[in-house]
């Protein structure tokens, strides 16, 4: 102690020096804005490049619980988005008159997937049992037919689409009111063409002519499926004839599952007819 | 020792009232100020206290500050002052005595004495003090050359003024 008290007195200059000065530089820090402020600053420079180092380090420690984080609240987000939400609003429409019961109505349907380039194509739509769609209903797009549906669950349905080897269609010439089968597949894949079949040879038939739906299938009459490009002979009565397709399967997005009212009385009854004549 | 002690306080007021009301308003472009106050500080009794002598420095500069508005630059400015005078008079002169309360002065002192210990104290000064208004070390060339022209006129100041009050020597 006295000999701190002897080196302190021997050296009382520079102590002073040192207590005085360090009092008024902290005067000028405490009293004046820009001396403080740019006090205040350098210290938290140096003191935030420090945090900033540590924080670098601790940050890359913690790498893979902030991935973990980032990923779950991405599937989290995306989960919110729109194209992620299935749409429960079924806009279905149906007619009230008096003199007609209505016989069809419409469920509308978005195409999630689709394909043309198969030999046997399919679609998938996002509607399915639980908005009334059951296995073998028509399916018609804006331009004309698309297919049948092949498949339900509750919330999807595939269509076995007209571009498909085994898909047959009812459809009769608009003038003629001659029917055959519409088909597609055999000699011919081309998304945009159809053959019409079994149309007798007696048949006028001239290119550009409407093809419809006869009605005799799941189809309502009279809706337009393409028109005739080519005629030509095969075999012996009966005609090909080559349809130009009013529908771009390419670009298909929204369908409409055709909703038969009496689907099942008529189908009961052809059977029994069937089952009758045996 | 009356006479000093007089002599000190006319010198103070004399010098603080010139340095807050006309020096303060001279400089040469912002690049030099004359702070000639501290020839009071130069001309301080030469073995007064080293507390005393400190004392006296701080609170001159205090109230230097006060009419600045830069409270604590020159109060530090003349701590370091205080510091190298206390430093240079005990490397150069030998004290005896009875010249406890001798005056540094030209007619005290040589003048080439008196000449370096002005410019060596005022240099210190000027240089803390530009330092401290500018409270940092970027654009350090702009502070050195303000303190050393600062430090030009104050001294020229100050010799004027000793001239002025020139006392043909006692020795």
């Amino acid at each position: 102690m006295r000999n701190l008290w002897i080196f302190i007195s021997k050296y009382n200059n520079f102590f002073l020096f040192i207590l005085f000065f360090s009092a008024a530089v902290a005067l000028i820090v405490k009293n004046n804005g820009f001396q403080r402020a740019s006090a205040l600053n350098s210290s938290n420079t140096v003191i935030g490049g420090i945090y900033q180092k540590i924080d670098n380090f601790t940050q890359y420690l913690n790498l893979k619980q902030t991935n973990k984080d980032l990923s779950e609240e991405n599937a989290y987000l995306r989960s919110q988005l729109k194209s992620s939400l299935y749409s429960k609003l079924i806009e279905q429409d149906s007619v009230l008159d008096s003199l007609g019961q209505t016989q069809y109505t419409y469920i509308v349907a978005r195409v999630i997937n689709n394909s043309i380039h198969q030999k046997n194509n399919y679609l998938t739509i996002n509607r399915g049992s639980e908005e009334g769609i059951v296995k073998g209903m028509g399916v018609i797009s804006s331009h004309g037919i698309v297919g049948i549906v092949l498949n339900v669950s509750p919330h999807f349905a595939t269509i076995q689409s007209l571009l498909h080897a085994d898909t047959r269609v009812s459809a009769s010439l608009a003038n003629s009111n001659a029917f055959g089968s519409l088909v597609w597949g055999t000699e011919n894949f081309d998304s945009r063409k159809a053959i019409l079949k079994d149309i007798p040879n007696h048949v006028k038939v001239r290119p550009g002519e409407e093809v419809v739906t006869s009605g005799y299938s799941l189809f309502p009459p009279g809706i337009s499926i393409g028109r005739v490009i080519k005629t030509g002979k095969s075999g012996d009565s009966f005609l090909d004839i080559e349809v130009k397709l009013n529908n771009d399967f390419n670009t298909l997005q929204y369908v409409y599952v055709i909703k038969d009212q009496f689907a099942s009385e008529k189908r009961q009854l052809e059977g029994d007819t069937i089952a009758t004549n045996e | 020792m009356s006479r000093i002690l007089l002599l000190n306080i006319i010198r103070f007021i004399v010098l603080i009232t010139m340095q807050v009301f006309l020096f303060k308003n001279m400089g040469y472009y912002n690049l030099a100020t004359p702070y000639p106050y501290i020839l009071f500080l130069l001309m301080l009794p030469l073995g007064m206290p080293k507390w005393l002598l400190f004392v006296i420095c701080f609170f001159t500069g205090l109230i230097v500050d006060g009419f600045y508005d830069t409270l604590g630059v020159n109060a530090a400015a003349c701590v370091a002052l205080a510091f190298l005078r206390t430093t240079f008079i005990s490397i150069t002169v030998q004290l005896e005595n009875h010249e406890t309360f001798a005056t540094p002065s030209i007619s005290e002192m040589s003048f080439r004495w008196f000449f370096i210990y002005c410019l060596v104290l005022s240099l210190s000064h000027h240089f803390v003090l530009t330092l401290l208004e500018a409270f940092t070390f970027s654009n350090f060339h702009y502070t050195l050359v303000r303190a050393v022209l600062s430090c030009i006129f104050t001294v020229l100041l100050i010799l004027l003024f000793s001239l002025l009050f020139y006392q043909r020597s006692r020795r």
